[in-house]
């Protein structure tokens, strides 16, 4: 297989995975390293470095739409960036110190975990205003439905704090965006409503993606031919997702996909299992 | 100075982003471009991992490269340049926060960029 040809095929996958991810929500990484790691055979870190990449242009790409429609919040997202930063850190560190194996196994686990909670379902009951919400003032309120402005606060923000640093460590190590993980600090365990988490951390995911990419990229971990198709495929995948997303109920559609990323998700364990990535 | 509000500061930060987003893909798409133009026929090996050339990787080199049409080191500050949007929206918040007299997330947002640079260029 020539470099002409490799290159086209993997953005033609990336592409494909971009849309995947952008249509279940969970995110170009979660398709496109098993992809690459199982199908095309390329080393997971490689594999892990070009998916960093391409989760910071989807998230820069999304969130420029998402903040005009006024759900993200700022403050929330600032501020648990602090969390997600230096869990990417630690993430990147512990990459160079897991066995391949072990970093496929995690992915794996991550992945059914991820697909779980996106099929799951979320109650939007909100938390009265409390010392700690207001101090950081966190408070914040979103276009509901009828054009009225609901308001809302946010609770236990030690917990989504300690389960922001869990994530961030995830898209270190792992090189995705961890939305999922994000998503569940924010609207189960901080009791933000569903539509502000989801939107807020779409912004989040691109920063924490930075603090680990750098670290990959002077490692050597990002290899410029492998991670330019897949940068420019997922992109585009998603953008295309996002307004597919736009346009029809895409509920069946999801359940199929997410049965796709649950085989992708047993594949990855069996291969860690078996040695064979 | 006239106070921002948080809508002129989103629209600015979405801007920020989407012009990040265009100018790297611009950039990496050329070097893959020209990449390919020389090399279309190689056989390429990711299955082996083997850290890319040191060059690649040091980013003071990464430029002066780029400016003598090498391709590879084109794609790679195609990539710096994406690493650096959210980097940029975060030092733009500061601003932004600064502006609104807002003490409290000055300092978060400062801290949200000082761990960023730090992780660019110094952490191993």
């Amino acid at each position: 297989m020539n470099q002409l040809f490799f290159s086209l095929v993997i953005f033609g996958g990336s592409l494909f995975a971009g849309l995947l991810g952008s249509l279940t929500g969970l995110g170009g990484g979660v398709v496109l390293v098993p992809m690459l790691a199982l199908l095309f055979k390329v080393d997971l870190h490689y594999a892990i470095g070009a998916s960093l990449i391409s989760v910071i242009a989807t998230s820069s790409g999304s969130a420029a739409a998402y903040v005009r429609e006024g759900y993200s919040n700022i403050r929330i997202g600032m501020f648990l960036e602090i969390a997600t930063t230096l869990g990417a850190i630690a993430g990147a560190w512990l990459a160079t110190r897991t066995p391949t194996r072990g970093i496929a196994i995690v992915f794996g686990l991550v992945l059914l975990y991820s697909v779980y909670l996106s099929l799951h379902g979320h109650d939007d009951a909100t938390v009265p205003r409390n010392k700690w919400s207001d101090r950081l003032k966190m408070n914040g309120k979103f276009p509901g439905p009828g054009g009225k402005d609901q308001t809302y606060a946010v609770k236990n923000i030690p917990g989504g704090f300690a389960t922001m640093f869990g994530a961030g460590t995830l898209s270190g190590l792992l090189g995705i965006g961890s939305g999922a993980v994000k998503v569940l600090a924010m609207d189960h365990i901080m009791r933000i409503p569903f539509k502000v988490s989801t939107t807020t951390s779409n912004f989040m995911i691109g920063v924490t993606a930075a603090a680990s990419a750098g670290i990959y990229l002077r490692r050597g971990y990002i290899d410029p031919t492998l991670a330019a198709p897949v940068m420019i495929g997922v992109l585009i995948g998603s953008l295309a997702g996002a307004k597919v997303l736009v346009r029809s109920n895409v509920k069946s559609l999801r359940l199929i996909f997410s049965a796709v990323i649950f085989f992708l998700a047993a594949e990855m364990i069996y291969n860690g299992i078996a040695g064979k990535v | 100075m006239r106070q921002p509000t948080d809508d002129q500061v989103d629209i600015l930060i979405g801007q920020v982003l989407r012009g990040g987003v265009l100018l790297s893909s611009a950039v990496t798409f050329l070097g893959l471009a020209l990449f390919l133009m020389h090399h279309s026929s190689a056989t390429p090996n990711y299955a082996t991992f083997h850290s890319i050339n040191g060059s690649l990787r040091h980013l003071g080199q990464l430029f002066p490269d780029a400016i003598h049409g090498n391709p590879l080191a084109i794609i790679q500050v195609g990539i710096l340049l994406l690493i650096a949007t959210p980097v940029a929206r975060v030092a733009f918040l500061v601003g932004a926060f600064a502006l609104e007299r807002d003490r409290l997330y000055v300092g978060v947002s400062g801290l949200v960029l000082l761990v960023l640079l730090y992780s660019i260029i110094f952490a191993k």
